[in-house]
């Protein structure tokens, strides 16, 4: 997918200025940036839900999905699992229900769960289902807006191993969005720091993080909390 | 939710509604036969012990009447609510399902009929449609319409801006579908609720059109027209028109008390807030001396809610002047209660006991209420996650700063403000002067939890207690925050305890780490440690499953399998065997661990509640 000249205005304010990014096939975007900068408003244009002008080509935006920061606020409270992942597929009522399973073991949970509803599972849960119902519509670019800064750390790291495991089992390309740059670094492949609705900088990741060349990015890595420095 | 009929406005309420719909299910059968019985000899009579009401100007009883005209006036009052709540419903749904310019027309209409007089549309259309109940129905159903479309409208609008409807519209869900799967269910309880406040407008909005002659016509009767026909007497013999308004009256103010008790009870309203008992621990004995330099010492403190939820067991914790002290956790293990019970703002019902809750070298709970008072409002700071929590929205930054030496430490209001502008710029804010002209929605985050650390500093702060205080931060503007808490505490010589979820933030910043796990300490150690010297394995997990810039990208992080138990499950376990809350989630547990291991010590300042440590 290539993202060219993508702008957003909301009235006056410019939220996404002018941005130009590739995402390689099967490649993980890490796109880093504070709140504001524009990183989740870009997302939404990607994933055709904000107007914007420039273009997204390379990919029929019919098949952008994405997983949302909240997955209590992303879950439908009235809808059991099983109804929620099923949502995007056509399939007649019999093969659902496999399809459904399926879905559900990729993400790692139990078969039983399609017939709970959102409250009655835990918070990594949630975001596993989120993820399924993404899966169902079989998307080229997966866009993940903050999956994790909802989740207790210790689910965090049983999130980030899924996604990198489906992206080497269904071989989707993926635009991860976090504003934590230590997390962008352990999933991506390609890193891109957004500042003020801007691309700054971008590259393959060691390079971005080894020899930042923008003075935002530097400041970034500064800025990330280390065990133990003092 | 609260149980609606709780409130005795709410119980009147049902009572008098449960009454109405007997009267209308048996007063036909039983009274019927009497009100339609004419009798020439008692015409246009006045109260009296036969006819308790009096009689019509056919002799019939008034009394017997009104009973039965409950059924018409309550079905006929139905009958328009639910027309209007259903014509109301589809036309505010429409703008939803429409292409979009339609759905502005509809939406205009809709604003238009909002503005108009719902008497005089109603009014209109029954006049338009024929006299008589069919038209009354008509023109209140009609009257009805357009409340209930524009609170569709508002409710669907809230609904359709869910990331659950986004994922629906990414997944190319029919609109039509998103309306019936998605919005309709999520505003479904709200429509209800008013439905039922509805038909208490629509029972006297009929009764009025009865009343002005434009309802019901005879020979049936309902309330409205009952109270028609005893007006013209009402100076010669008040019962006649007493005993139809009467009626009219109650189901009116029933169905409406039944509907704020409703709407009330599903709106969630939190109980009032009161603050929770602080009660002493029963056992005393065994705890040592006091530690003579900590700011903070606090022994086996626990904090209980009603049904045996203690989301906080036992807590020990130390302060020193100058140290920071991180308390560390998942959501859910109690740390921010922790927090909240030493500075007395556990929410009613909690109960907080402890062995020992000394603050400044003074037991909290051994001072009279003014002292505490003085005490938690010089020598303690709080700083929360949400700066506006803490502030004014209407005053402005300087005032508010102000306002605590006026209060506190008495000072002059010239003298206050200028130890607001001092403290301002001492906590590195640009230009304080302006700054302190400003209101707080007026600065970024940042800069308005650098006025909450300022507030704290206008006393003379011994404990400052942050909590998650740069969690809503950029991570840039978190760096500036943690140093200013460490200069802070260094200037001051006070006590810091820092509480987060986020372990690598506590090891940037504290001397000591305590880590807390469904509800209680599990480790205790110095902040050098953490990354390589813990020894709890729930610790040694949280600290692997966090990927820093160095982790191996090629290699799985290191994840804990399960979950934390929440605190009402621990109620449960209590029961049965109360051993080792995190055994469910660790791989080194054995059979040992169905026992709770105390916290030991495990070399030089550090301590693990561990068997297998």
């Amino acid at each position: 997918m290539i993202i060219k000249n993508l702008t957003v205005r909301f009235g006056a304010f410019t939220a996404v200025d002018d941005v130009t990014l590739e995402i390689p096939s099967g490649a993980i975007v890490g796109l880093v940036g504070e709140s504001g900068s524009g990183k989740s408003t870009l997302a939404r244009a990607v994933a055709g839900l904000v107007p914007y002008t420039g273009a997204v080509e390379g990919c029929d935006q019919r098949r952008v999905q994405m997983v949302f920061q909240d997955p209590q606020a992303s879950l439908d409270p009235r809808m059991t699992v099983g109804a929620s992942v099923a949502e995007g597929l056509r399939l007649p009522r019999a093969a659902r229900q496999a399809e459904v399973e399926r879905l559900l073991s990729l993400v790692s949970l139990p078969a039983a769960l399609a017939g709970r509803y959102p409250r009655e599972l835990s918070g990594g849960q949630r975001q596993r289902v989120a993820i399924a119902r993404a899966l169902c519509a079989r998307p080229e670019v997966l866009v993940a807006d903050e999956i994790t800064s909802a989740l207790d750390v210790s689910v965090q790291g049983a999130v980030l191993n899924l996604v990198r495991s489906l992206r080497e089992e269904l071989g989707f390309s993926m635009l991860f969005i976090s504003h934590n740059l230590a997390v962008v670094r352990y999933v991506s492949d390609v890193v891109a720091v957004m500042h003020r609705g801007r691309l700054v900088e971008m590259g393959p990741t060691e390079d971005v993080v080894g020899t930042p060349k923008d003075g935002y990015t530097r400041s970034l890595i500064d800025a990330v909390p280390r065990l133990g420095r003092s | 939710m609260r149980h609606p009929l709780r409130t005795s406005a709410g119980l009147a309420g049902a009572v008098l509604v449960a009454l109405m719909v007997i009267l209308a299910i048996i007063g036909p059968p039983i009274w019927g036969a009497t009100a339609e019985r004419i009798d020439s000899a008692a015409i246009l009579q006045g109260a009296s012990a036969a006819h308790p009401l009096g009689t019509d100007n056919l002799g019939r009883d008034i009394l017997a009447r009104v009973l039965v005209a409950g059924r018409l006036s309550l079905t006929l009052a139905l009958l328009a609510t639910l027309i209007g709540a259903g014509a109301g419903t589809v036309l505010g749904a429409l703008p939803s399902v429409l292409p979009r310019r339609l759905g502005r027309l509809v939406t205009g209409t809709v604003n238009a009929l909002v503005a108009f007089p719902g008497l005089l549309l109603s009014m209109f259309i029954a006049v338009v449609t024929g006299l008589g109940a069919r038209g009354a129905v008509l023109g209140i159903g009609a009257a009805i319409a357009p409340g209930f479309a524009r609170l569709t409208q508002t409710l669907a609008a809230s609904v359709a801006k869910a990331d659950y409807v986004a994922a629906a519209r990414m997944l190319r869900v029919p609109r039509r579908r998103v309306m019936t799967r998605h919005i309709l269910p999520n505003i479904a309880e709200p429509l209800i609720l008013n439905l039922t406040q509805a038909l208490g407008g629509a029972l006297l909005a009929l009764a009025g059109m009865s009343f002005l002659g434009l309802g019901v016509q005879p020979p049936s009767f309902d309330w409205g027209r009952l109270l028609f026909d005893g007006f013209s007497r009402i100076y010669a013999t008040p019962a006649v028109a007493l005993g139809p308004a009467v009626a009219v009256a109650l189901a009116g103010i029933g169905f409406n008390l039944l509907g704020d008790a409703l709407a009330n009870a599903a709106s969630r309203k939190p109980t009032p807030a009161r603050k929770a008992r602080l009660r002493a621990a029963p056992d005393t004995t065994g705890l040592g001396e006091p530690a003579p330099e900590a700011v903070l010492e606090v022994r086996d403190l626990t904090v209980a809610f009603p049904g045996g939820v203690t989301p906080v067991r036992g807590l020990s914790l130390t302060i020193a002047p100058g140290e920071i002290i991180g308390l560390v956790g998942e959501s859910g293990s109690g740390k921010s209660l922790t927090a909240s019970a030493i500075g007395g703002l556990v929410p009613y019902p909690g109960e907080v006991s402890a062995g020992r809750l000394r603050l400044c070298g003074a037991d909290v709970r051994e001072l009279p209420e003014a002292e505490r008072r003085k005490l938690l409002g010089t020598s303690l700071a709080m700083v929360f996650q949400d700066p506006m929590a803490s502030l004014n929205p209407a005053l402005k930054v300087g005032g508010q700063l102000a306002e605590v030496a006026t209060v506190h430490q008495g000072a002059s209001r010239a003298e206050a403000r200028g130890r607001a502008l001092d403290r301002l710029g001492h906590v590195h804010i640009p230009e304080p002067a302006r700054r302190a002209r400003q209101h707080p929605h007026e600065l970024s985050g940042g800069m308005r939890q650098r006025v909450v650390i300022a507030m704290g500093l206008m006393g003379s702060p011994r404990l400052i207690i942050a909590d998650e205080p740069t969690t809503a931060l950029d991570v840039t503007v978190q760096r500036q925050i943690l140093r200013l808490l460490r200069e802070v505490t260094d200037e001051t010589g006070a006590a810091t305890l820092f509480i987060s979820h986020d372990i690598a933030v506590v090891g940037e910043l504290c001397d000591r780490v305590v880590v807390m796990y469904a509800g209680r300490v599990v480790e205790e150690l110095p902040v050098e440690e953490l990354a390589s010297g813990a020894a709890h394995p729930y610790t040694r997990a949280l600290v692997a499953s966090l990927p820093d810039m160095e982790t191996d990208r090629s290699r799985p992080l290191a994840s804990i399998p399960g979950r934390q138990p929440s605190p009402a499950e621990l109620a449960e376990a209590d029961g049965t065997a109360g051993g080792c809350a995190f055994a469910a989630r660790c791989e080194l547990a054995t059979a040992r661990c169905a026992q709770r291991p105390p916290l030991v010590d495990h070399g030089k300042a550090h301590r693990v509640a561990c068997w297998e440590a």
